[in-house]
């Protein structure tokens, strides 16, 4: 991945095609101004090429295209969201108990008339940004900051955002002696049980407990570019044939995608994000996303707080796939 | 994710085992007499869901429920083996229906409520099944007002089931939450090995959590952490020892004990 990181002219092959006449657009238009040449047929025929390229390459997009675009490095990030989405920020650090995590921002803002506190998962941009938030990557302290800054908006009956953007949880042997586990569970836990309404949006990758940690509530929603599974393609490609390579074809198993998802019922909205991806236009993204959670923090304000975790509860307690078996093929079992 | 190590582990079939433990190869009848721990080192051989009935809760009272619920193939998961395929030769080769078990039993005569999983299975990973009968083992432990205890074993999520087997760390959380809420007892019981997605979601919600000597506990696997991090990782990492140093534990009991805990523990949270 190191190929895909701090070049903000990056593209995917998949998006070459569509960059390369957009270039060429780009210089008739100076020519035009520079030279006070018309050129404006010969430009409006490059635009209906670029569009027809668009359309050809993105309505048509594979899972692991997806996926990559959810890792696209000029992917639009929660935190760029916040900034063009909510007024009043105002970041609030560290889990008071052992640190402050890069990797999860949390903090009180405005959304309308609603005053939020927002969860956001950060990977950065720039490479000093991007280690300090171990690229994305949080940590146990990430996990209870998030708890800690919850509980706080319970308290003052803040509806908590959380937007989730993981490639999962750090594997290291600091997070694991401070209990990765058990604070991605604590969470869970007490997720379940918080008195104000939780509004959860994947924005980028949604890989594993890393994701769920701040992702228990009563609307879920991803951008449509997002995936969301229990392992990264190239994990479960790793495990399946012993070979990452074949990540595509895992994310293909893994059926990760927001269309799948929300066919599973596991999600209840796909967010539209601008042909090409959020990245095309992160300002048209962020609208869409606004109106969102605008829409679901109204709908979701009124509501009593017994019928909102009981609903909570049912959300969550109805997913699974599971059959009983018919007699004759039940497998004996051995008495204990 | 780990997935079962065939044969390795599971006690096999021969005069002699080697011990994961100390490499020694030991007799098999005296690892047998021990409730399967090595007689030269103590390691904690693993064992299955029917020997956990059968070790710790008393003799013909546990009371199976949705014995035959069983696991479907919601993505149609098709890799180097159909998933389907898979978990019909799981059961065939463990004559279980799925990596967990659950029902009513007694325990030194108090009644509880008692789920076991079983690593043989799918690695003893987490799907709809096991997330649903941990689930349900929660709710008939809040609607019955007994105490719930539970064996944790398995390599993590199952992956064949994506997003529905993230799900399950949820959905088991929020009726723990209730259980606790309603004042319930949850005791949590770590057996090698207890790693990834049940790790970070039921296992870890003990109101007590005990484990075997020896468990391999933790989130990420060992090679994934090698690997990512390019860390060395001291020789006690992720064991029960290492947890309970680091706080999250509240005591490692050995096996032949851990029936008598349970009922003092019972004891004093029902
Ligand atoms: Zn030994």
């Amino acid at each position: 991945m190191a190929a895909e990181t701090n070049q903000s002219d990056f593209a995917y092959k998949f998006e070459a095609p569509i960059l390369e006449v957009e270039k060429r657009i780009k210089h008739l238009s100076e020519r035009a101004t520079s030279r006070h040449e018309d050129l404006s047929a010969e430009i409006e025929k490059l635009e209906r090429e670029r569009d027809r390229l668009l359309e050809e390459v993105f309505s048509n997009l594979s899972p692991y295209q997806r996926v990559r675009l959810a890792r696209h490095p000029m992917r639009p990030q929660p935190m760029d969201y916040v900034r063009m989405i909510f007024t009043d920020f105002i970041e609030l650090r560290g889990d008071r108990r052992f640190g402050d995590d890069r990797a999860i921002v949390t903090g009180l803002a405005r959304l309308d008339e609603h005053e939020v506190m927002v969860v956001a998962q950060h990977k950065g941009r720039e490479t000093r940004e991007k280690v300090a938030a171990n690229f994305g990557m949080p940590r146990p302290e990430g996990y209870r900051k998030a708890l800690h800054k919850m509980k706080l908006a319970e308290k003052f009956g803040f509806p908590v955002v959380c937007l989730i953007d993981t490639p999962g949880a750090a594997p290291s042997l600091e997070a694991e002696e401070r209990g990765q586990a058990m604070a991605i569970a604590e969470n869970l836990f007490t997720m379940a049980g918080l008195r104000v309404p939780i509004v959860i949006v994947i924005t980028g990758e949604g890989c594993s407990g890393g994701a769920l940690g701040v992702g228990v509530g009563d609307r879920f929603a991803m951008q449509e570019n997002a995936y969301y599974s229990v392992i990264s393609p190239e994990g479960c490609a790793a495990i399946l044939w012993k070979d990452g390579e074949r990540a595509a074809e895992a994310a293909g198993a893994m059926k990760l995608t927001a269309a799948d998802l929300i066919e599973a019922g596991i999600i209840d909205a796909v967010i539209p994000e601008p042909i090409g991806g959020a990245h095309r236009d992160p300002q048209r993204a962020a609208r869409e996303l606004e109106r969102y959670l605008s829409d679901v923090l109204d709908e979701l304000r009124p509501v009593p707080v017994g019928g909102l975790l009981e609903e909570r509860y049912r959300r969550y307690r109805e997913l699974g796939v599971y059959r009983t078996l018919p007699s004759t093929e039940d497998v004996e079992s051995p008495s204990v | 994710m780990l997935r079962p190590r065939r044969k390795k582990k599971d006690v096999p079939g021969g005069l002699f085992v080697k011990c994961d433990g100390c490499g020694e190869m030991v007799y098999r009848r005296n690892v047998q007499e021990r409730l399967q721990i090595c007689p030269e080192c103590n390691y904690h051989f693993r064992i299955g869901a029917r020997e956990r009935v059968r070790l710790h809760t008393d003799e013909g009272s546990f009371d199976e429920r949705d014995a035959d619920m069983a696991a479907c193939d919601p993505l149609h998961f098709v890799a180097a083996k159909a998933y389907a395929d898979q978990i019909k030769s799981y059961m065939q080769r463990t004559g279980l229906n799925e990596a967990a078990i659950y029902g009513t039993c007694r325990i030194e005569d108090r009644p509880a409520v008692f789920a076991a999983m079983d690593f043989r299975f799918a690695g003893g990973s987490m799907g709809s099944v096991v997330g649903e009968k941990i689930t349900r083992a929660a709710e008939l432990a809040l609607a019955e007002g007994l105490p719930l205890v539970t064996t944790a074993a398995s390599g993590g999520a199952r992956m064949q089931e994506s997003a529905y087997s993230l799900m399950q760390m949820a959905k088991t959380c929020a009726a723990l939450k209730r259980l606790s809420d309603a004042g319930g007892a949850y005791i949590s019981i770590m057996t090698h090995p207890t790693t990834g997605g049940v790790t970070a979601s039921w296992a870890s919600m003990g109101d007590v959590i005990i484990a075997e000597p020896g468990a391999l506990i933790g989130f990420a696997g060992r090679r994934v952490i090698e690997q990512t991090i390019n860390q060395e990782l001291p020789a006690d990492f992720q064991t029960a020892e290492f947890l309970l140093e680091h706080g999250f534990l509240d005591i490692i009991v050995e096996r032949g004990q851990i029936k008598q805990t349970l009922a003092r523990l019972i004891g004093y949270l029902s």
